[in-house]
């Protein structure tokens, strides 16, 4: 409702300042009227015009007048000008004449439009590297050899072989297939792109182990990489199983040609391998694991709209303000800000939204629009009247589905008051006329036969609510997803099966009685747990934001990890922005800093929450409506490497510190070495520590620059300088650093027996045992999570294996734990850099204030409730619970019998099934609803 | 920084991260003009199959 969809348009210019910027938009015809186009497809089914469909990245064809994809938002079709024989020549215009609904309109013209808003927000995407220019690579003349883009469309069931895979030349099932790493990425011969891509390796791990699960396990993947980059979460652990499980082959090394074999569709390639032997191979097809860049178009427009851009036309960003461009008031994420992966284009664009309502505070909720709430009928007492609606889902179900019987079918049923179809239910003026029909036929539950509810639910139960019916006097069932999808082949048998979906759910919804949710206020303080950068940032964003916050420390000080670091990858002195950081902390008035503090405990629930902070024996209580985690992670503490036994081993923060202290020593060394994966990626710490690459890098050229005569190693396993930190990497080869390879089960050896110290290290180019003679080691250490177990507890969070908090989805729910109201930010989720900690911490923020704006929520009304007549209060559904919801009652008649707060339950019903006594009951899925379906469905069989 | 500051935002591309940010700022009272170049939203994620690690579908 207030997010107004503008597509086809083109921001032209922006002009003004932040808080008051005036945004040129140009907006493209769509040649086809948005409000009037119904989506049924006829303007594509009669369109003469095929053309390449470049959502299956040009794999496929499809017509002049198409729609994207069949979920695309707004379903709305659209006329390519370009091809369009109307628009070209002046004929033809079938889809003009045949559109049921005159949605065509070949008059439309561009239109420009001026915007005023507060602030911009750039998230403007990439584009995939194109090979065409790698001549030895054979893209613009083999068909099998194919972008990672195409082969994701290859893979996926909506993809132009519907998931099957098949090489493009001649369809054949591929026995081999090799992927290509950094195509358009790491290279400056043959491209501009120095950057490494940061998403690359691991898509073609996914892409890998995914094609195997669809060929089988015969099909050999082989991937050609340089450095297997797998240093986000998980990641590490899955390229472990793709290669010991999946028996995906990766092989280190760079492919130079691709060459067409005679007489068959098959490629051969001629590599070296790691031990220097020429090899040549023969593969079905070739993926190339094409880079992400900023599109040329783009880069112009920066340029007009003064928004300065790193060297790899990226948007330039400060690590303390990781999302702002260099024009205040104008942020930007997603792939534009770097190449990055979904979970941190996800954080990232939280973190812009917070740092443009932080801008904005003051003028919120000047320009939304409010919902209208329509008063409630009753219907208790009332003999159901149902009416039942039959969605089409264009061809989707209709297509398979003798809609019109199931239609007759339905009207036949018990209470069913009105039975009808529609083209798409979910379309607007689909909603608008269930509204009507409700309030005309005095309909009191309705059903729902179309898609799923998982993503449609939300919108029809809506519908309910503006028709003045509570809306879980509602049942949807799936005669698509489940049905129309998978009969394909069987129409009479799908039509059969939709009858009897729609019986059952009839059945069902005529037991239904209205819910009733519970409305709860929401504290508007927030808590932040943990003092370092990521706790500041946060407890910054929420006070900027104008929420009163309390930040909780439990060491003497702010500062977290921070304090122990040098320089940051931009070359920013950590120490000064940090000081500026915990001072603006500590004067803002809005936060309450409590150092040596600790939480004891935590009671309540989203919204509500109460936590007692203990602080030297004293204890306080906090009410606080959302709560972000960011307690950190401490370095691991090396027994390896002689660390411990001589002054010249150190750890990597030593070394910041001696930097930091800009100690003489430095200058006089002669030769040092750097040690990476220091209790990363083994056994028992199976995740890679993500910055310990660039950190090393960073400080060799410290050092190098200190002393240019000094010889300085590298002894590491993949170099993970992701994104542009590879520009890093390149820098401190160019300064003479010297790095050398060495596996996990040829570790170096670190000797200081003679009163020198050496460095024993097999190198894999020569293959040779190397002795290198040097004054100082320093070691990459891992980064460990602090784990609380207690902090876990009171909030029901869980952390994984390695100690990590685990969040609500991986990729879509990066910030938020799947506990209501509780938010998670920093090195407890996953080791990361400052301006990534930072990025998250907004995110939390802008998560958490979404809910905080609510002031109210209401629980669901789809929860258990005890009978406490029956409850032998035995207190198995307190020991089951996952959420904490049942408790027994203190006082009153029925003190000691279990009940139920409706704002913990989730509904999912465990206690229901654990409890002996039959009493507790889950409201919208009673025992009689669900074995009302069964005997309906009984009746089908 | 000006005096007359409006309360909406606009949200250049449709993406993950366009969406992401038009959806966190109108939840958090901000009216969003979420700008698109092509005829629907939803970017390069809409054409993947499967994302790592639950190998959900991406759409």
């Amino acid at each position: 409702m207030n997010i107004e969809i503008i597509t086809l348009a083109e921001v032209q210019d922006i002009k003004g300042e932040a808080g008051n910027f005036s945004v040129d938009v140009l907006k493209h015809p769509r040649y086809i009227d948005e409000d009037k186009c119904i989506a049924c497809g006829v303007c594509a089914e009669k369109c003469p015009k095929k053309i390449i469909d470049t959502y299956n990245a040009g794999l496929s064809k499809r017509k002049s007048a198409y729609v994207e994809y069949p979920q695309a938002v707004p379903l709305k079709y659209v006329i390519d000008p370009e091809t369009c024989i109307y628009l070209q020549k002046g004929k033809c215009g079938a889809c003009k004449k045949k559109c049921p609904v005159d949605a065509v309109n070949f008059d439309q013209k561009p239109e420009n439009k001026t915007i005023n808003v507060g602030s911009v927000i750039l998230a403007p995407g990439f584009e995939t590297f194109s090979p065409e220019a790698f001549e030895n690579y054979q893209y613009a003349k083999h068909p099998n050899v194919i972008t990672s883009l195409e082969f994701e469309r290859i893979l996926s069931a909506s993809g132009p072989t519907q998931g099957h895979v098949s090489r493009p030349s001649d369809h054949k099932d591929p026995k081999k297939i090799a992927w290509f790493q950094c195509v358009g990425s790491r290279d400056m011969n043959r491209c501009d792109n120095a950057y490494c891509s940061s998403v690359c390796c691991m898509y073609a791990i996914k892409e890998a182990v995914i094609a195997k699960e669809h060929v089988g396990d015969e099909l050999d993947c082989a991937i050609f990489f340089m450095d297997m980059r797998t240093h986000g979460k998980e990641f590490e652990r899955f390229y472990d199983s793709a290669k010991t499980k999946s028996g995906v082959r990766f092989i280190r090394s760079r492919v130079h040609t691709i060459t067409p074999v005679t007489g068959s569709d098959d490629l051969e390639l001629r590599f070296v391998t790691e031990d220097g032997d020429l090899k040549t191979e023969i593969f079905d097809m070739v993926v190339l694991s094409v880079g992400m860049q900023t599109p040329k178009a783009l880069v112009d427009l920066s340029k007009k709209l003064d928004i300065d851009l790193t060297p790899g036309n990226f948007a330039d960003t400060q690590t303390f303000s990781p999302v702002a461009t260099s024009r205040p008031g104008i942020f930007v994420s997603g792939a534009f800000q770097g190449p990055k992966d979904i979970p941190q284009a996800v954080v990232d664009s939280s973190a812009a939204s917070a740092a443009a309502a932080e801008l904005l505070a003051d003028v919120r909720n000047t320009c939304t629009k409010e919902k209208k709430i329509v008063p409630e009928v009753s219907v208790l007492g009332d003999r159901p009247k149902i009416g039942v609606i039959i969605c089409q889902c264009g061809t989707n179900i209709a297509g398979v589905v003798d809609v019109p019987k199931v239609v007759e079918y339905a009207s036949t049923l018990p209470y069913v008051e009105l039975a009808t179809d529609k083209l798409f239910a979910c379309s607007q003026d689909a909603q608008d006329n269930m509204v009507e029909l409700i309030k005309e036929k005095g309909l009191n539950r309705i059903v729902m036969a179309a898609c799923t509810p998982k993503t449609h639910e939300p919108l029809f139960q809506d519908t309910l609510t503006a028709a003045g019916l509570n809306k879980y006097l509602f049942e949807m069932t799936n005669i698509r997803n489940q049905n129309s999808w998978v009969h394909k082949n069987n129409p009479e048998m799908a039509t059969e099966k939709a009858k009897d979906l729609v019986r059952m759910a009839v059945s069902k919804v005529a037991m239904q009685e209205p819910l009733a949710e519970v409305e709860l206020p929401v504290n508007q303080t927030a808590m932040v747990v943990g003092g370092g950068i990521s706790g500041m940032a946060a407890a910054k964003s929420f006070a900027e934001q104008g929420y009163e916050t309390h930040l909780v420390e439990k060491g003497s000080r702010l500062g977290g990890q921070a304090v122990n670091l040098y320089m940051t990858a931009k070359g920013e002195y950590i120490q000064e922005k940090l000081a500026e950081m915990i001072a603006s902390v500590e004067s803002d008035d809005r936060i309450h800093v409590h150092l040596d503090t600790q939480l004891s405990n935590v009671d309540g629930f989203v919204g509500n929450f109460e936590s007692t902070f203990s602080s030297n024996g004293n204890e306080t209580k906090l009410e606080h409506g959302v709560a972000v985690l960011a307690t950190g992670a401490t370095p691991y503490h090396p027994t390896e490497y002689g660390y411990g036994t001589d002054d010249r081993i150190i750890t990597s923060l030593d070394l910041d510190k001696k930097l930091m202290d800009d100690d003489p020593s430095l200058k006089t060394l002669n030769g040092a070495a750097f040690i990476q994966c220091v209790g990363s990626r083994e056994p028992e710490r199976m995740y890679c520590s993500r910055i310990c690459c660039t950190h090393s890098i960073e400080n060799s050229i410290q050092l190098k620059e200190k002393n240019p005569d000094m010889n300085v190693y590298i002894l590491y396993r993949d170099i993970r300088a992701y994104g542009e930190k590879e520009l890093l990497y390149k820098k401190a080869r160019q300064l003479g650093v010297i790095f050398i390879r060495y596996s996990i089960d040829n570790k170096p050896v670190v000797n200081t027996d003679s009163g020198k110290l050496t460095v024993n290290v097999l190198d894999h180019i020569l293959n040779m045992p190397l002795e290198l003679e040097v004054d100082m080691v320093s070691l990459a250490t891992a980064i460990i999570p602090n784990k609380d177990e207690k902090l876990s507890n009171f909030f029901k969070v869980a952390t994984n294996t390695d100690g990590f908090f685990i969040e609500k989805h991986a990729k879509l729910g990066p910030s938020e734990f799947s506990t209501d109201g509780v938010y998670l930010c920093g090195l407890a989720h996953y080791p990361k850099p400052i301006d990534e900690s930072i990025a998250q911490a907004k995110a939390a923020v802008a998560r958490a204030v979404t809910l905080l704006a609510r002031k109210t929520i209401f629980s669901s009304g789809t929860v258990a409730q005890v009978d406490p007549v029956l409850c032998a209060a035995c207190g198995v559904c307190m020991s089951i619970c996952p959420y904490s919801a049942p408790k027994f009652t203190e006082e009153g008649r029925f003190a000691g019998k279990a009940e139920i707060n409706p704002a913990l339950c989730k509904g999912c019903g465990l206690c229901v099934a654990s409890c002996r006594s039959g009493a507790i009951h889950l409201k919208g899925f009673d025992t009689d609803q669900i074995l009302t379906q069964i005997f309906e469905m009984d009746e089908a069989v | 920084m000006t005096k007359n500051k409006i309360g909406s935002v606009m949200v250049v591309g449709g993406g993950i991260a366009g969406m992401q940010s038009a959806l966190d700022l109108a939840d958090a009272g901000y009216y969003v003009y979420l700008v698109e170049k092509g005829p629907s939203i939803g970017g390069v994620m809409a054409q993947l199959d499967k994302t790592f690690p639950t190998n959900d579908c991406a759409m």
